[in-house]
């Protein structure tokens, strides 16, 4: 199972996430940009991805609705600012729930051997926004208990 | 909860001495001195950072005690751990998803290859 390693510093307007995964980076890369593959993959576990618009070309738009397991729906859009086969995507990134508020986000892929180093750099416009989107579209309800709490602290 | 709370909550996270305080006062009340001991800190020092604390709503001290105990409170702390855990827990899994993915795409590149050759020894 990949571990993800995240950098997410109070203060801070950016998230840089690394995993590195079982495979060569050609098929990293084909996940990533296969509108068919990529909705196999992207958001947590029982969740569907809508692909309305999938053009990974430099100024292409993509757009993907995203269902949760009771029905919600979240959209997402962005336009492809770069890309260099296999190696980077430079793309924007919003959340339509709090329209307005545009990331920028670059997924580098170097090899380690016969597998793919991913790290995956998030800029948002500001610190509020970095803390807001993600919270504004989160469930709570898991009623959490102080062993979260410890391990915070321990950090 | 407004975006700016969990601000202020990360920026009052940011310092490790603060992390201690706080790790302290998860097992238990603690007066200022008391606080001050561990951390070789002046009393204008430790209640410099118990302020930041009180004003993120990490902590309260109580007004009705004589030696006015610092209390953490964990409302605060809970959603802050789970706005990280929620994006951890949304990139954790589609990062699992896409090793499957990844796994079957290599399978597929496998098998085809082996047909290939297959139709070559035939050829």
């Amino acid at each position: 199972m990949p571990k993800t390693e995240y950098v997410i510093e109070p203060g801070k307007q950016e998230i840089t996430s690394t995993v590195v995964l079982d495979a060569p980076r050609e098929l990293v890369f084909q996940a990533y940009t296969d509108p068919k593959l990529f909705a196999k993959w992207w958001g947590p576990r029982g969740y569907e991805n809508r692909i309305e618009k999938f053009d990974c070309r430099p100024g292409g738009e993509w757009r993907v609705t995203q269902v949760t397991p009771d029905g919600a729906e979240y959209g997402f859009r962005g336009v492809t600012h770069d890309v260099t086969t296999n190696e980077r995507i430079c793309q924007t990134f919003e959340f339509l729930g709090v329209p307005g508020h545009v990331a920028l986000q670059t997924a580098t892929f170097e090899p380690v051997g016969n597998k793919t180093r991913v790290v995956a750099h998030v800029v948002f416009q500001s610190v509020m926004d970095r803390d807001g989107m993600v919270a504004s579209g989160m469930q709570r309800g898991a009623d959490e208990s102080m062993e979260r709490l410890a391990e915070l602290l321990a950090k | 909860m407004t975006e700016d709370r969990l601000s202020v909550t990360f920026a009052a996270l940011a310092d490790p001495t603060r992390r201690a305080i706080l790790a302290r006062l998860a097992k238990g009340e603690a007066t200022v001195t008391e606080l001050a001991k561990p951390f070789d800190l002046s009393l204008p020092g430790v209640s410099k950072h118990l302020k930041v604390l009180q004003r993120a709503g990490l902590i309260t001290q109580s007004r009705s005690a004589q030696w006015r105990p610092c209390r953490i409170e964990s409302e605060r702390l809970k959603e802050a751990s789970e706005w990280v855990g929620e994006y951890r827990r949304f990139w954790d899994e589609s990062f699992q998803n896409l090793e499957t993915v990844l796994k079957d795409l290599m399978k597929e590149k496998k098998s085809d290859e082996a047909k290939r050759r297959g139709n070559d020894a035939e050829d």
